[in-house]
């Protein structure tokens, strides 16, 4: 990685640390250990099922609000507050300057999911007094919450190469929800005709598809997933992930800062 | 060698949110920097500087027209290597102490990273700020943060220095000091292009001069030629009591401030003048040529569009 690229990313990192974006994990800590003790007392033969299903949400949740809300101010607010003349002066071309913030975010993102990560493992060793083997799909399925992140944080950077921080929140949040049933709209446009099916399958097909990346509910049964999928899953992410990058440097190396 | 030439550099931005129409804030502009030259470039608020800054710094992008610093075009990174910028007004990562920022701005500049220490040090104590380097900056008064701009401006050893109204937010020492500063900088051999609104500072600094306004450049020259404009007149002043009266007849303009007598007249009458306060046993004490300052040059570069745009009104 280029250096004026690792300098911007880690400076992104040092902004969220700073400003305490990780005190977040407190909040999933206390979540955690609130759901551990009461599943424990509460639930019979499910502990495992509530806490894996409570707990990966959880991460995803969190995660998803930290990546769209950080997300949307990482372009616009270093415009707004003119601290992008003086980066933007000096020999850092502004695709760095993109690259960069993303990957600050993106590794912002995957720390704090470490950390939720072990907060699950624990409260889970709690209920259970005892790992399974089925239980080494959770990693995949932190793995496909990861990569969740990378897609929304690139959205959300897109969003803010060219609109208002609400407006990129809102569209941001808003290809998420759709995203997320992006399986029911595929479904919806295979049944739909004429025009309707056109632009229900078109839609289906732009929008991030979280719900193929959404396999808790499986782990949280002790399903394996297929090598396969994690293949695609991995591919699919990725080539969105990077598509929006670069429309957002499109965009972005075009734009006057007034 | 010319350090800064703008070719026909021009911006007309589409202002309005429905229906776009265009605004010129800058019209051609043609003009050069040479190096090594401390160059300030003056005009009201809202004169077109700040846009012209940010077409150098390839912020925003020219309409039409290009610009070459030391010879390379305004996006090439050889060339963002070898200037510094200070905005107007600065605002910097506030989350971060001095040095870190010294030090981050330091790496996007190309310093080694085993040099960035030592060399934030050094500019932390050039501005005066060496006992504030591990303070965030959020906690740094208007001033501390202008001292930051300059340092973070300077402190990989640029070859051309763009400082936009360096003096802003500066106490009177604070002033002298960016003053004192931006000399050493042409004792170095640095190129300074500064925009400032501030008369005083140019006249004070400067070797040349450009004046715009309403995005047109109305003047250039060096402030010695823009200010030795001929008026044709001298000052004189004496000691004494009294205005002798040829010397009113010669057509002087007496103002008495106690014991003391200054007065303007005509270059052409000046021995004339001299002689008749000798006549009346005066002690004359100076005798100095009347030279326009850079405050009427401006005033005088100014005033006939504003007298044609309120003959439009």
């Amino acid at each position: 990685m280029n250096s004026r690229i690792g300098l911007i990313a880690s400076n992104t990192f040092r902004e969220a640390v700073r400003d305490r974006v990780l005190y977040n994990l407190i909040a999933f800590a206390l979540l955690m250990s609130g759901a551990a003790i009461l599943v424990g007392q509460i639930s019979i033969d499910i502990e495992r099922l509530v806490v894996i299903n409570l707990g990966l949400t959880a991460v995803s949740l969190f995660g998803i609000v930290i990546a769209i809300f950080i997300g949307i101010g990482l372009v616009s607010k270093e415009i707004e507050r003119r601290t992008l003349y003086t980066v933007l002066s000096r020999p850092v071309r502004r695709w760095e300057f993109i690259a960069g913030k993303f990957m600050g975010l993106a590794g912002t993102l995957v720390v704090n999911a470490f950390f939720m990560a072990i907060g699950v493992f624990a409260a889970l060793l709690y209920v259970s007094h005892h790992f399974q083997a089925s239980d080494r799909w959770l990693l995949v399925a932190l793995y496909f919450i990861i990569l969740q992140f990378l897609i929304i944080t690139s959205l959300a950077l897109f969003f803010s190469s060219f609109s208002s921080p609400l407006m990129a929140a809102v569209f941001a949040f808003a290809l998420f929800v759709i995203g997320t049933f992006a399986e029911d709209l595929r479904g919806f446009g295979a049944m739909a005709k004429g025009v309707v099916r056109w632009l229900a399958t078109g839609a289906a097909y732009l929008v991030p598809n979280f719900s193929a990346l959404n396999v808790i509910s499986s782990v949280a049964h002790q399903r394996p997933v297929s090598g396969q999928l994690i293949l695609y899953n991995t591919a699919y992410a990725l080539i969105y992930t990077l598509m929006a990058v670069c429309g957002a440097v499109l965009i972005f190396e075009r734009r006057n800062l007034k | 060698m010319t350090a800064i030439e703008i070719l026909g550099l021009e911006k007309t931005y589409n202002v309005g949110f429905w229906r776009k129409r265009p605004k010129c804030a800058l019209r051609p502009l043609h003009m050069q920097v040479e190096e090594g030259e401390i160059f300030g470039f003056l005009g009201p608020n809202g004169a077109g500087k700040t846009t012209t800054l940010k077409l150098l710094m390839g912020l925003v992008f020219p309409t039409s027209g290009s610009a070459r610093i030391l010879g390379m075009e305004t996006h090439d990174p050889r060339m963002r290597a070898q200037i510094g910028f200070l905005p107007e007004q600065p605002y910097f990562y506030d989350y971060l102490t001095a040095r870190e920022l010294l030090e981050y701005y330091a790496g996007l500049s190309g310093v080694p990273a085993k040099e960035r220490s030592r060399r934030s040090q050094e500019m932390l104590e050039r501005v005066g700020l060496h006992d504030a380097g591990g303070l965030q900056l959020r906690k740094f008064s208007k001033g501390m943060l202008q001292r930051v701009g300059i340092a973070q401006a300077i402190l990989h050893e640029p070859k051309v220095v763009f400082f936009d109204e360096p003096m802003s937010g500066l106490d009177p020492m604070g002033r002298r000091e960016v003053r004192d500063l931006m000399d050493q900088l042409r004792q170095e051999g640095k190129t300074v292009f500064f925009s400032t609104h501030i008369l005083s500072d140019a006249e004070a600094l400067c070797d040349r001069v450009a004046i715009i306004h309403l995005g047109e450049l109305r003047g250039i020259g060096s402030v010695a030629d823009l200010t030795s404009s001929a008026q044709n007149r001298v000052e004189l002043i004496w000691q004494g009591p009294s205005v002798p009266s040829s010397l009113r007849a010669l057509g002087a303009e007496p103002h008495i401030a106690g014991s003391t007598v200054r007065a303007t007249l005509l270059e052409a009458n000046q021995d004339a003048a001299i002689e008749a306060l000798r006549r009346e046993r005066l002690r004359l004490i100076s005798v100095v040529p009347v030279r326009a300052s850079l405050e009427d040059y401006f005033v005088q570069k100014l005033k006939p569009t504003e007298a044609v745009a309120g003959g439009r009104q």
